[in-house]
């Protein structure tokens, strides 16, 4: 299980949902749904009606228009599209008139189970699938409830289909007409959801909502925001975390034609950075360049990417705090040294660089405070905007606004973007400031993958199958210190440093896994697939390492090794053998296959891929991916978001995949030294198999990514006869 | 500051910056034209790529001094252009976007591609596409509509 779903059961309260629906004032028909958190409501006594500000799901306008609200930030998921999605098929709206737009801050779009608005875990269609239809099959049911009320017929024999009730003696009734009655109406409690044979949108391909607007240049991104008298800042960050300048001469900033201010603010880091603002970002880059900063760095670690590894290495050659253990924890002694194998693994600091740069807009009216920024954290950005202004959440209207890609670093437990906006704009009151990270402020401003050493001993038995498997995993944790630390912190082991192993679905009798978090001065933070990044390479090269030694088939042996109730990764294996089948068994000389399947967040994933070495670098022709997520809400994007999430994932495997450090100072500033895949280093094609399915949905934001490097590092293997296990792959 | 003289989808233009704004930062704030990204200011990523003088460029690097009487066409005017409008319809057909950000400056490196090679083979398109970097990793997408518009163009 991924330790994602386990935040969702700790934080899941007891609560009761219900709707409350309003004639608007514009005519039309809101419908929300709030979420009534007992404990909230019993202050003072007695549950108070709370106001809540328009926060409706839904809202159907005299035009016929249906604007539905989603509660989470769309950065490329497919969310905007796919809960929509959700909501119109039980509601029966008329596909071509549905608006999605993205919620802002409010408690009425927290996540049903992890209880703050958020986006994570990929978790967003999983948890709130039954949400959103029960939402749409309500508005339905009251839209019929008006309709038969003015036929005077049971509701009974009316039926819907797009944005139109039909009655039994022929009539019919558009949805925007009977809005205004449906309002009046009482809410059902209860509703009876589709069969998924009744579907018309939900398991079909539908195009996104919002390709049009991201084709012709008029989305509007949280950087495109420009409001009247906006100055713009950019931050001089110290060069090693937590630093402190000793002197600031800005003599030359401040001469610049166009800067308004320049001043220190804190850092969540414990130091001290130097605020520019501006008129214009080029201001404020050209004026922060002429800064003459004298960094104390005294009295600050530095970290250095080489002596931690060495320091890894001989952690992880010690026992680390036990996160399961099952068998005998000395048979592994016991089998004779030509029968194991041992393997010592390391992985860097990943910078997560989505292409829009990290923004916030701020705007503090002394009783209050208007913020934009492209979220996964509304709630816990919000919050840490109001403290720094001395406000409460609710004195902040914080817009969720589209974001250019996140992979986690858009949800930051200590908000750190969003309290140097605040405390920029606190100082300018009545301006709104847009703050702005360069992307040299990115890739050196930390929150990273942390830098992990694996050291696994495997004894293997007569048959070829590991029988005693002891698992070191070294790296800094990811919650220690926030508030997460309290559910996914246990007996010492932060569970997202070894999700992909603890649960692996591998059958090994005597198995044993412990864990060391070294405290390092480097800001880490959940990268896309989070611990799945470094542990399902970590197991899926060594499990084919072992069924090359058993001279087995790679699939076969998988099979063999995985516990029978593995259904989902079965399943795709399965269907990833039969899809890929063809090409495996027709490579041409030079080429060879590599196979990985892993599961994380709730799916099961299966891959294949067809590589062979160009100009010393793996050139990936082809990528075959099958995946169980449940039922696919919207199968045109689980196929985008597992071929791309496919070319994501090689960014571990690019030369210059790693963020290192030297004596504290980060040595990558751009994508000129820290270097995302490019087309040429991406698979050719990939394509994507779906494994027919009734459950639950599950995510398919993160499951993409564990699955294709540790693919290509076992085709590799298979053309070169050696081993990869260092990321990134600087040499083939 | 000076004052320039811009020619921008076809529209005369005028701003007075600093001679070294680069032209990516006066489309963004000085014409308020923000469909052209900013991604990393070096030219690695090509999010900003417009076309100057029918050549796709990055303008994160060109000097607004340098443009010259050079036209200027950015994402907000491609549309215009049948070649522009063929690749934006096969970017929507195709279900392309993710987040989307780096797309305004893919489509205008792939009307550049098909404008000169209207046929493109797949070594074509890993060329001019080489500099675009998309993060969410639509590419397998990108190379299938620009394939899809290639075939609209017959």
């Amino acid at each position: 299980m991924a330790a994602t779903t386990k935040i969702a059961d700790k934080l899941h309260l007891s609560r009761r949902s219900f709707l409350r629906v309003s004639a608007t004032a514009a005519g039309g028909l809101l419908v929300s749904l709030y979420l009534d958190f007992p404990l909230a409501a019993q202050e003072g006594g007695q549950s108070k009606p709370k106001v809540y500000p328009p926060d409706a799901f839904v809202h159907i306008k005299p035009d016929g228009k249906i604007v539905i609200q989603v509660n989470r930030l769309e950065f490329g998921q497919g969310v905007q599209t796919a809960l929509a999605m959700l909501l119109a098929d039980e509601m029966d709206a008329d596909w071509s008139q549905v608006v999605a737009e993205l919620a802002p801050a409010a408690d009425v779009y927290k996540d049903p189970l992890f209880g703050i608005q958020m986006v994570g875990g990929s978790g967003s269609i999983a948890h709130s699938y039954q949400q959103y239809r029960e939402l749409g099959a309500k508005t339905r049911a009251m839209l019929v409830a008006a309709a038969a009320e003015k036929w005077n017929v049971p509701a009974s024999q009316c039926r819907t289909e797009a944005s139109v009730v039909h009655g039994p003696g022929g009539q019919s009734a558009k949805y925007s007409d009977l809005a205004d009655a449906a309002a009046h109406l009482p809410v059902p409690e209860t509703v009876t959801l589709k069969n998924a044979a009744d579907f018309r949108l939900v398991g079909k391909k539908i195009r996104r909502l919002d390709s049009s607007p991201k084709c012709d240049g008029s989305q509007k991104f949280g950087l495109d925001l420009d409001l009247p008298g906006m100055k713009v800042a950019l931050v001089a960050h110290p060069p090693v975390f937590g630093a402190s300048p000793k002197s600031v001469d800005d003599k030359a900033a401040r001469s610049t034609s166009g800067v308004v201010d320049v001043f220190e603010i804190p850092t969540v880091s414990k130091g001290t950075a130097v605020a520019v603002v501006a008129d214009k970002f080029w201001t404020a880059k050209q004026a922060r360049d002429r800064l003459r900063i004298d960094w104390d760095l005294s009295t600050v670690d530095r970290a250095d990417s080489l002596q931690l590894q060495k320091q890894y290495k001989e952690l992880a050659a010690t026992p680390g705090n036990v996160a399961v253990t099952h068998g005998d924890e000395k048979a592994l002694d016991a089998i004779a040294a030509s029968d194991r194998i041992m393997a010592e693994y390391e992985f860097p600091y990943l910078a997560h660089t989505p292409m829009e740069p990290l923004n916030t807009t701020v705007r503090f009216d002394g009783d209050r405070a208007e913020v934009w920024a492209g979220s996964q954290f509304q709630t816990v950005d919000q919050a840490a905007i109001a403290q720094v202004l001395g406000l409460k959440p609710d004195q902040i209207t914080f817009h969720t606004e589209m974001a250019g890609g996140g992979f986690g670093r858009r949800a930051t437990p200590d908000s750190h973007v969003q309290r140097e906006a605040a405390a920029i704009a606190k100082r300018l009151q009545g301006t709104p400031v847009k703050l702005v990270w360069a992307r040299e402020d990115d890739v050196q401003g930390g929150y990273y993958r942390p830098m992990h050493t694996h050291r696994v001993e495997i004894g293997i038995g007569a048959d070829g199958m590991p029988v005693a498997w002891r698992h070191v995993i070294v790296g800094q944790s990811l919650v220690a210190g926030t508030p997460f630390a309290a559910v996914l912190i246990k007996n010492g082991v932060d569970e997202t440093a070894v999700e992909g192993v603890v649960d692996t679905h591998y059958g090994i009798p005597n198995f044993h896994v412990s864990a060391h978090h070294p405290t390092v001065n480097v800001p880490v933070l959940w990268w896309r697939s989070v611990g799945h990044t470094h542990t399902a390479f970590v197991m899926e090269t060594l499990v084919d390492e072992l069924a090359m030694r058993a001279q087995m088939d790679p699939i076969a042996y998988r099979r063999k090794l995985l516990n029978p109730d593995a259904t989902k990764v079965r399943g795709a294996l399965d269907l990833m053998e039969k899809e890929s089948a063809d090409w495996r068994s027709s490579l041409p000389q030079g080429h060879a296959a590599g196979i990985a399947c892993h599961e994380s967040f709730g799916t099961g994933v299966a891959c294949a891929v067809e590589v062979s070495i160009e100009n010393d670098r793996p050139r990936i022709h082809r990528a075959t991916l099958a995946v169980d997520c449940g039922v696919a809400v919207n199968p045109l994007t689980v196929e985008s978001q597992f071929q791309a999430g496919a070319c994501f994932a090689v960014s571990q495997l690019m030369v210059k995949g790693a963020i290192t450090l030297k004596e504290g100072y980060v040595e990558q500033s751009n994508f000129d030294g820290y270097t995302p895949p490019y087309m040429v280093d991406a698979p050719v094609t990939v394509d994507v198999h779906i494994v027919p399915s009734t459950e639950k949905p599950s995510g398919c934001g993160e499951p993409p990514v564990p699955v294709l490097s540790p693919a290509v590092a076992n085709a590799l293997s298979r053309l070169t006869s050696k081993r990869y296990r260092s990321l990134p792959l600087v040499a083939v | 500051m000076e004052t320039y003289k811009l020619t921008v989808n076809g529209q005369p233009k005028q701003v007075t910056v600093d001679p070294d704004t680069p032209l990516l930062w006066v489309l963004r704030e000085d014409l308020k034209m923000t469909g052209t990204k900013y991604g990393c200011g070096i030219a690695a990523c090509g999010a900003c790529t417009v076309h100057l003088g029918g050549i796709a460029t990055r303008s994160c690097v060109v000097p607004v001094s340098l443009v010259r009487g050079r036209t200027i066409v950015t994402i907000e005017g491609i549309g215009e252009d049948h070649v522009g409008r063929a690749v934006q319809n096969a970017w929507v057909a195709e279900d392309v976007v993710q987040c989307g950000y780096c797309q305004s400056g893919q489509i205008m490196s792939a009307v550049a591609l098909l404008k000169s090679t209207p046929k493109p083979t797949d070594t074509n398109i890993e060329d001019s596409m080489g500099g675009n970097i998309c993060r969410c990793g639509t590419y397998v997408r990108i190379r299938e509509a620009i394939k899809a518009a290639s075939l609209q163009l017959k």
